[in-house]
């Protein structure tokens, strides 16, 4: 083992668990991984592959560093890397996250002629009138009549849902489905979801399916106020 | 200072030129000096519905332009003295010969001398459409119960929000109680659900309003018409007074109708 602290490894059912010190250098950790390795070869050189998982604590990995630590851990012995983690992320990753799992709120009449286009999802306090359209990169959510035309998962996100008090869109989309919304002989009565099934149709339905079929809508789930 | 009331629509031929005569004639009729605009340049309609096109001098375009002196350019009515007057829209010219800013000059000055000016607004969105409202204090929205009239409306409404003009207010034009009652007519209900702004009159579609019109007398001249009463109330609303708006109907019914009616129909 000699001086490798700044490297530890824990077996897993997955795979190895690689945990890199982030507070010495890049270069000594390089070279312990290296060492590690090395030192236990005789383990890794089985016939099967060994899946590994490396988590670089509080320091932050760049492309190549990535690169780096992949070329060290030396793929001919069945050595597979898995993930690369870390607790700490770019700035700028940050905010894009953010503005991806952003919920906007919105209190208005979306008139015809007007488009909202938000990333994130999307909740409106208001109609959206026959002519008006709504757009998110996320889910879209309607406290109102749903009369235009919503667009949910607009870049692409076939797992996006709409929800509306009254369904009675001109057009509903997800991702790149597009549908013309279906006859009904008489208004509908309670609040409806529409998603995406396994076949890839356009399903409207009751909201109690939602929560079936899409569990990970659940925004507060592990942050406890479900569990409370 | 005066304030400044664009009526619009979006579509054409719903009344907007018919409603601005008439509620501006109204407003007159309250004691208020009213100065209608027409800014429907080109296509001008106002003064031949007041019955004044044989006095058009100067027009709009001609005080925009600096022509003439704003006091030049009023149609003075001479039925109702020193109450009412007229600023005519130019025949010869189109719409883009005046810009917002021009408006907004004129209105501006016309607010220092009237208490109510009725700026008469082109169809369309265009740049007619934005010369109207550059001046404008408040909006009256004028639509009939008509899919395609409600469906501009919504889209003018979503552009009168966006312009610092005051809520707009609307009123339902040239509604048929025989139609809406077996169903084959948008009901106010329907079409203010859809709008979601203030309602602040409903005039009912009458043959008189056309032949008045015709006759350049507008229809509130005449006391006791069902039309004409309707426009007296919109005009006192915009004044502030509070009256309920009333039935559609005037033919008696009995008593379990006229309940069913008290929840459904209002006029």
């Amino acid at each position: 083992m000699g001086n490798s602290q700044n490297v530890t490894i824990k077996g897993t059912k997955d795979g190895l668990l690689l945990r890199l010190d982030d507070t010495c250098s890049f270069s000594t950790l390089l070279k312990e991984i290296k060492e590690t390795f090395t030192s236990h070869a005789h383990m890794y050189d089985a016939k099967h592959e060994v899946h590994i998982h490396v988590h670089s604590g509080n320091r932050f990995l760049t492309e190549e560093q990535i690169a780096q630590i992949q070329a060290v851990i030396d793929p001919n012995r069945n050595l597979i890397v898995d993930s690369v983690d870390s607790n700490v992320i770019l700035k700028e990753e940050a905010e894009r996250m953010i503005q991806e799992n952003r919920m906007t709120l919105i209190h208005n009449v979306v008139r015809s002629g007007q488009l909202i286009n938000i990333s994130g999802d999307l909740l409106l306090i208001g109609d959206v009138n026959p002519g008006g359209m709504v757009m998110a990169s996320g889910n879209v959510f309607i406290l109102g009549k749903l009369k235009g035309i919503a667009h949910a998962g607009c870049l692409g996100d076939t797992s996006a849902v709409i929800c509306a008090s009254q369904m009675t869109p001109t057009q509903l989309r997800i991702g790149d489905l597009y549908r013309r919304s279906p006859d009904r002989d008489e208004l509908p009565t309670e609040a409806e979801c529409a998603y995406i099934d396994e076949k890839h149709d356009l399903i409207i339905d009751k909201l109690s399916v939602l929560k079936k079929i899409r569990p990970n809508l659940n925004r507060f789930a592990e942050g406890g106020i479900l569990h409370g | 200072m005066g304030e400044a009331i664009v009526i619009t629509s979006g579509k054409g031929g719903v009344g907007k030129t018919t409603s601005s005569a008439n509620i501006g004639t109204a407003l007159a009729l309250q004691g208020k000096k009213v100065c209608l605009v027409d800014t429907d340049i080109g296509l001008r309609n106002l003064d031949v519905i007041m019955g004044l096109e044989n006095r058009i001098i100067y027009d709009l375009v001609d005080v925009a332009l600096g022509k003439c002196k704003l006091h030049q350019a009023l149609v003075k009515d001479k039925r109702f003295e020193d109450k009412l007057f007229l600023l005519p829209a130019a025949q010869t010219s189109d719409k883009n010969s005046v810009n917002p800013e021009q408006m907004k000059t004129i209105i501006e000055e016309l607010k220092k001398d009237f208490d109510y000016i009725i700026i008469d607004c082109p169809a369309g969105i265009e740049q007619g459409f934005q010369n109207a409202i550059a001046g404008a204090d408040q909006a009256i929205v004028i639509t009939t119960p008509e899919v395609s009239a409600v469906r501009d409306a919504d889209r003018i409404i979503g552009l009168l929000e966006k312009a610092p003009i005051d809520a707009p207010r609307l009123v339902i034009n040239r509604i048929r109680s025989n139609l809406v009652k077996d169903g084959d007519m948008l009901d106010v209900d329907e079409i203010t659900n859809i709008l979601a702004i203030e309602l602040i009159g409903i005039v009912a579609d009458d043959d008189e309003v056309i032949k008045a019109s015709n006759h350049g007398e507008p229809i509130v001249m005449n006391p006791n018409n069902k039309a004409s009463i309707a426009y007296r109330n919109i005009a006192r609303r915009i004044l502030g007074d509070s009256i309920p708006l009333q039935h559609l109907d005037e033919e008696s019914e009995g008593i379990f109708s006229k309940i069913k009616r008290f929840f459904s129909i209002r006029s």
